[in-house]
């Protein structure tokens, strides 16, 4: 089966659908050598996520092995994941400063 | 991993073996592209700065232009000056002498008596450099005598997933192999900057990755432009990027994850071997133009919607992932890596691919931009002209 997602990260849950992916369709990614697939809950559009598994309210979301936002609505597998369900922590210079030890502030 | 290339008597080897005509202003940018046009062998530089600026900005024109006099893709140097620049050619002379072996000679416009005649001068010096420059014969170097530049512009959603991670892998093969990588545009490790701080080899470097950020939102916020505002734009999030986390983290991916072992200022040189990175504009011109002058051989390019910019000093060698910018842009594009998105090869695959294609480029084989002859430089500025 061709794939039509890309998993960044093998520590990801999402991926991202490199093709237009209707309700219904198989979403295919590749994970080291092992071939996965899931059923799209609702149309992922091109280059948009989908969650590959349940994800609880305030869960971290991880794309190329980072988080990059947290949930604020659960998103079950299959589902589309967009700014419009997930956000950015606030963060702040000063916080990210290392402090002698190597410790964050 | 080897490639043919020109040794130097002091730091890294060439990929190229040019002759530069230097203006030292936007005065002598003229002149230089006629007396390029003359020498086989020779390249030149438009400059639109060099006058009537702010003490920080002639420190910076002066780090480009003896930057680019440094780089060892360049042979020897022919500069071409006015009479009343900022820093004369003389002094530029001087400069770049203390710093390098290479032949260098300088010319003024108005000393000379006018275009023609200074023409004439520096005519003859290229050609006489350019005739010795052709009997260097190229030699077998290690691959750790690469600095490679890494850049994007013109991005589009295949670029973070597909042709940034591939660069990334590139990098940490190149890393592996004992040569060095240099990714800038710290603008846009804004909102990634703690994720970038993660590579960092030291506390220091993780502090430094930090307040470079720190400090080019501030400038910019003096400037009245918050960086932050509407970000991820409209256009981001109609395209799948959610978060600015995610929308950084695709620009700094293409660094690779090898350990960050110095963070440099605009056009500063590297002392440190392995993944660098340096602070400058998100402009892709500007950016290119600040790595060459720290020194780098070639850049590495990736882009999404297709763009054909190049530099006079080093190849750069264009990446897509999208495979109809590929197609319908192909006079400017060198690698296709729309199989990425196509599921017909793998991101560890496609940075094999690209080192294949960077050891090519150092042994000689010319990117598209540099065979059209490409030249683009656009010097960052910290303050207005007076």
């Amino acid at each position: 089966m061709d794939i039509n997602a890309l998993l960044m990260d093998e520590s990801d849950n999402v991926a991202t659908c490199v093709e237009m992916v209707p309700k219904g369709g198989r979403i295919v990614w590749q994970k080291g050598h092992e071939t996965c697939s899931l059923t799209a809950e609702e149309d992922i559009p091109y280059c948009h996520k989908a969650a590959l598994e349940d994800l609880a309210l305030g869960a971290e979301v991880r794309k190329y092995g980072e988080m990059i936002g947290r949930t604020n609505v659960p998103i079950a597998r299959g589902h589309l994941v967009n700014h419009e369900n997930i956000y950015s922590v606030p963060r702040d210079y000063d916080r990210e400063m290392l402090r002698e030890g190597g410790t964050e502030q | 991993m080897k490639f043919w290339g020109y040794k130097r008597a002091e730091g890294r080897a060439g990929i190229r073996n040019h002759i530069l005509i230097l203006p030292t202003c936007a005065c002598g940018s003229e002149s230089s592209r006629i007396v390029a046009s003359q020498v086989r062998g020779a390249v030149n530089i438009v400059f639109n700065t060099g006058c009537s600026d702010v003490a920080a900005n002639t420190a910076l024109s002066q780090k480009v232009l003896t930057g680019f006099a440094c780089n060892p893709n360049v042979y020897g140097v022919v500069i071409i000056g006015l009479g009343c620049e900022t820093v004369p050619h003389n002094v530029l002379r001087e400069k770049i002498q203390k710093m390098t072996s290479k032949p260098v000679v300088s010319f003024g416009i108005q000393e000379e008596g006018g275009t023609l005649k200074t023409i004439e001068k520096a005519v003859r010096a290229a050609r006489t450099m350019a005739a010795e420059a052709a009997r260097q014969q190229k030699e077998l170097c290690d691959i750790s005598e690469l600095l490679l530049g890494i850049e994007c512009g013109g991005s589009d959603a295949t670029s973070g997933i597909a042709s940034n991670p591939a660069v990334g892998e590139l990098s940490d093969l190149l890393v592996d192999l004992g040569a060095s990588t240099i990714m800038s545009e710290s603008i846009e490790w804004i909102g990634g900057e703690h994720v970038l701080a993660k590579r960092a080899a030291t506390p220091e470097i993780h502090n430094q990755i930090i307040q470079v950020c720190r400090d080019y939102e501030e400038h910019l916020k003096a400037a009245g432009q918050d960086c932050r505002a509407g970000q991820p734009t409209p256009g981001n999030k109609a395209g799948g990027l959610s978060t600015l986390d995610e929308k950084s983290l695709g620009c700094i991916r293409k660094g690779g994850t090898r350990p960050i072992v110095q963070v440099l200022a605009q056009a500063e040189r590297p002392t440190e071997h392995g993944a660098i990175v340096m602070d400058t504009a998100g402009y892709d011109i500007s950016s290119v133009t600040s790595m060459v002058a720290g020194g780098c051989n070639a850049v590495i390019f990736t882009t999404g919607r297709g763009t054909p910019t190049g530099n006079a000093i080093v190849p750069v060698l264009k990446v897509t992932a999208n495979a109809h910018t590929y197609q319908w842009m192909e006079d400017n594009m060198d690698v296709d890596l729309s199989g990425i998105v196509q599921g017909s090869i793998t991101i560890p695959e496609a940075g094999k691919l690209l080192l294949d294609e960077v050891g090519e480029v150092c042994s000689g084989k010319l990117t598209k931009a540099e065979a059209y002859g490409f030249s683009d430089v656009a010097v960052d500025h910290v303050c207005r002209f007076v």
